[in-house]
């Protein structure tokens, strides 16, 4: 299978466990993507729905819920071009202490160091506490992938993998899809802990 | 909710079994998830050599066990380096003990867990509260049964046997607001409410996948995400995990990764595998590290791995598939199907880890299917298990009055005999209302009006052999006929029709009188010593007659002699003879497949032109077929029956369910005749919906059980043997 076949049986793949894919981005358009993609979004919705909805305890109702995206602190390159992206649309771009925003974000963004094909997988890894919660407190998690990170199954990467793994605190995710759950009447549902939608940005070398 | 007690008498267990079979949601959902697990599977390993997969992981595990010192010694040493603390725990109240003190000493209240196994083996839960913790299970079926104060009914989906009405009144409660039944909804009922719990939790549980001794990793495989918060949120993490789960590598975890899911739920991978190598990065601590506890549990394990025949057990990686395929299962439930392990496995753990009070019942509600050893992810050989368990039961507790009747009667072949034959005369129960053999049950009891009972034959085949023996002049070949007791004694029509086709095809038959019982009833009441003794009986008689084949037309007797008689022979005959005897074992269908173009059947495969009456005497020859599980499963035999249906000129037509278990399973079926029944409807209804009006099998239990419920149930469908059918001696009434 050349680096192309590769390529493709990773977008099947993770769009068969409710992935989103968006192939052929550029940095840039891949950030553009993501925060047009939060103004849109409904917001945070971790809140109980059944209780008022979030932002309308106070004043009656009438101020919006400001949106969050996370941006972990090891990303710092990404901050110049996503803070004023953030701010034209009223999004808060929030770099560090996820921890204080446990009970949800809109998004989290982060970089994925590796995608396995044959199964639609990203490796991330997640030894800051800030990129575990990026990855899991946030509505959307939009992963950025390069294309050429992609290999074909996860014995392939055992070496990459272990090495990953080696030092006392690493933490590795793989991640493959929403989170989900079938534990209601065996009906697959989607975004149960973890994020509720999750969009993989393929880039281009 | 009715709750298990440790001493549950067997009639108690059956009160608990009726009960779930009433239950209409948990018969619709196990029917619907037994038939959509085997599609997701097969979609799940396309394009692979599952078998070879599968191998792999029993390889691995085997070496790992194998090796398990040096193992526990490394991943110690390694976790101990990368800041971890390891606590060894020699049984479940000790693993509880450190774990509430480790509680207690860092200052914990709140404890979330995510989904472990072994926390339900060791009753973590009651302990913790119990000393003043608040525990939140966060899985969502786990959370499910936690409110309401059960346990999980299947190891992956916990609360498969809720409905959404259930849950969402459940959930209606714990909110305080009226909560719709829509699972969407309650899904995020459960992701609102829990991330509290998260945020506040000073500890999290969990279990593990995979303990990797080279970098001293852990590996949990989970779909929600609650694993992952579980272990970043709280300022303590606990592992409790059983020292089985130690493997020497990341490459070993990751071939049993490619396996896990797949078996598991029909998913290539789940959606989260977490890789935790020691302490990570924790803001709520001044450290900035969490503090991370390993608490690795014995509880049985180290003897487990000890006995030559039970290491297997701690192959399993959990991955519930047993309980996926068992027809038991699909009847009752998981809390009717294991203590706190549920399925095969749970059988025989429950044994080790719960005690034979808790297991005693249980080891009896397997109907020998094999279902489970054909999907189980480290080739486990389960069924096997699962009867050594009884017999380890009766020998320690004493053999029940019906079973040490039968092994008594079995070890004398004449006395056994002469038993059947006055059965014939009097046609009452010998030994009063006990099942007492296990091919002959139901005529000893009166429990059994779910299927028309057969009439013990008048004579029966032994006695008629003088007057049938073909005498042939220039044999093609010469074969010893092994009838097994339901067709000697019952069914010898169907030998008779074997026999008939035998010398069309100038094959010379032998039947030594000294054959008895093939010992399998033995074996399912948990008599070995009487299984033993049969065997090499069996064994003996067949000296001196110098046949190429051994033809049985029983798969049940075929699997048994091929598979147990080494085992239970060795040491008391010539290793060469009990080799010689194995391998010349041969189910009927395979025979006739494998030899009827030569020898056995002038005109091989136009085996139609012999059997002109089968198809005027079947309807309108649309023929089904039901594949005895031992035949399938236990010989490996699953196309050579219908190349023969369809060479007799009958249209065969496939049920969807065709290798599933007809429920009969010998004295499990005397045990269980409720359970029995219904795997046998399901059967039935299969059959009958291929349109067909004839369902063909290969295996005298099969019969009488189908035969049975076909006619009680008053279907349009009559049941026969395949040697009748090929023989063209299909009988026109039902019985």
């Amino acid at each position: 299978m050349d680096h192309h076949q590769l390529i493709q049986q990773f977008k099947e793949k993770a769009q068969l466990v409710s992935a989103t894919i968006h192939p052929e981005m550029t940095l840039e358009t891949a950030l553009t993507t993501a925060v047009k993609y939060c103004q849109k979004k409904s917001s945070c919705q971790t809140s109980r729905p059944w209780e008022s909805p979030p932002g309308h305890q106070d004043n009656g109702g009438a101020r919006e819920h400001v949106k969050t995206i996370a941006l972990p602190e090891n990303h710092a390159s990404l901050e110049t071009l996503l803070s004023p992206m953030c701010s034209s649309r009223g999004i808060e771009l929030v770099t560090k202490n996820f921890r204080n925003h446990a009970r949800g974000m809109d998004m989290g963004i982060t970089f994925a160091d590796y995608g396995i094909a044959d199964t639609g997988t990203l490796v991330i890894g997640c030894d800051g506490e800030d990129m575990r919660l990026a990855t899991m407190i946030s509505d959307i998690h939009v992963a950025l992938l390069p294309q050429s990170r992609i290999r074909s199954t996860a014995l392939e990467l055992t070496d990459e993998l272990e090495d990953m793994m080696a030092a006392p605190g690493a933490y590795t995710a793989f991640i493959t899809g929403p989170s989900r759950t079938a534990d209601i009447e065996r009906v697959l549902a989607i975004g149960v802990h973890g994020p509720l939608e999750l969009h993989i940005m393929l880039l281009k070398d | 909710m009715e709750k298990k007690t440790s001493q549950e008498t067997l009639k108690a267990y059956r009160k608990r079994i009726d009960t779930a079979l009433d239950n209409d949601f948990l018969r619709t959902a196990m029917d619907r998830f037994a038939v959509a697990y085997k599609e997701g599977r097969k979609n799940a390993f396309k394009d692979m050599d599952t078998d070879d997969l599968i191998e792999q992981v029993a390889i691995l595990k085997k070496k790992a066990i194998e090796n398990r010192t040096a193992l526990l010694e490394e991943f110690t040493f390694q976790a101990e380096k990368k800041g971890i603390q390891v606590h060894m725990a020699a049984d479940a109240q000790e693993a509880n003990n450190i774990i509430s003190h480790i509680g207690k000493a860092a200052n914990c209240q709140k404890v979330i867990k995510s989904k472990s196994m072994t926390a339900e083996e060791t009753h973590l839960n009651p302990w913790l509260e119990n000393r003043g913790f608040k525990v939140t299970e966060t899985d969502l079926g786990e959370w499910i049964v936690q409110l309401r104060h059960e346990g999980p009914s299947h190891m992956v989906m916990p609360a498969i046997h809720l409905s959404r009405y259930q849950v969402a009144d459940l959930f209606s409660q714990v909110t305080d607001s009226r909560q719709d039944a829509k699972i969407e909804g309650l899904v995020k009922v459960a992701r609102s409410t829990l991330r509290d719990n998260f945020i506040e939790a000073d500890m999290g549980i969990t279990g593990a996948n995979f303990l990797i001794a080279k970098t001293a990793t852990m590996g949990l495989v989970t779909n929600e995400g609650n694993a992952r918060l579980a272990t970043t949120l709280p300022r303590v993490h606990v592992v409790l995990a059983g020292i089985d789960k130690i493997l020497p590598s990341l490459e070993d975890a990751l071939k049993v990764a490619r396996v896990l899911p797949r078996n598991a739920t029909g998913q290539q991978l789940t959606s989260y595998v977490t890789w935790i190598t020691g302490p990570s990065q924790c803001t709520s601590m001044e450290t900035d590290k969490r503090e991370m506890h390993i608490v690795l549990l014995d509880n049985g394990r180290s003897a487990i791995a000890d006995d030559p025949l039970f290491s297997q057990v701690l192959h399993c990686v959990r991955c519930g598939a047993c309980a996926n395929v068992c027809p038991v299962y699909r009847m009752v439930g998981g809390h009717q199907m294991g203590h706190i392990y549920i399925g095969a496995i749970g059988l025989i753990t429950t044994y080790f880890f719960h005690g034979r009070e808790n297991a005693r019942n249980l080891v009896q509600n397997c109907t020998n299917c094999g279902a489970c050893k054909a999907v189980c992810a480290a080739n486990i050989d389960l069924p096997r298990l699962i009867k050594e368990v009884h017999a380890r039961i009766q020998d320690e507790e004493g053999h029940p009055l019906k079973s040490l009747l039968l092994a008594k009667v079995l070890k004398n072949r004449k006395l056994f005999h002469g038993l059947l034959r006055s059965a014939s005369l009097a046609q009452v129960p010998v030994t009063g209302n006990t099942p007492y053999l296990r091919h002959l049950p139901m005529v000893f009891s009166n429990e059994h009006n779910f299927r028309a009972l057969p009439a013990i034959a008048k004579v029966p085949f032994r006695d008629r052999w003088k007057k049938l023996k073909p005498r042939i002049d220039k044999p093609a070949m010469k074969i010893i006929l092994f009838s097994g007791c339901v067709q000697d004694f019952v069914y010898p029509e169907q030998l008779e029709a074997a026999v008939k086709l035998f010398k069309k095809g100038s094959v010379d038959v032998e039947f030594p009188m000294g054959q008895s019982c093939c010992g399998l009833p033995a074996m399912m009441m948990g008599e070995k010593e009487a299984a033993r003794d049969v065997a090499i009986q069996n064994v003996k008689a067949m000296r001196g007659f110098n046949a190429q084949w051994i033809v049985t037309l029983c798969a049940s007797c075929a699997s048994h002699l091929t598979h147990a008689t080494r085992d239970l022979t060795k040491g008391f005959l010539p290793d060469k003879e009990i080799k010689d005897f194995i391998q010349r074992i041969i189910p009927f269908s395979d025979f006739i497949n494998r030899f009827a173009p030569e020898t056995v059947l002038p005109g091989g495969k136009d085996l139609a032109s012999h059997a002109p009456k089968a198809v005027s005497t079947a309807g309108k020859g649309k023929v089904t077929w039901h594949s005895p599980c031992h035949l399938c499963r236990g010989m490996g035999v699953r196309n050579a029956p219908k190349d023969l249906i369809a060479a007799s000129g009958q249209t065969f037509v496939q049920a969807e369910e065709e290798e599933t278990c007809c429920g009969f399973g010998g004295s499990f079926s005397a045990n269980f005749p409720a359970v029995s029944r219904e795997i046998l409807t399901r059967k039935l209804d299969d059959a009958e919906n291929t349109g067909a009006e004839l369902l063909v099998t290969e295996c005298p239990g099969c019969v009488l059980q189908l035969r049975g419920g076909a006619v009680n149930q008053e279907r349009n469908l009559k049941v026969s043997h395949l040697a009748e059918l090929l023989a063209g001696t299909v009988k026109t009434s039902s019985d």
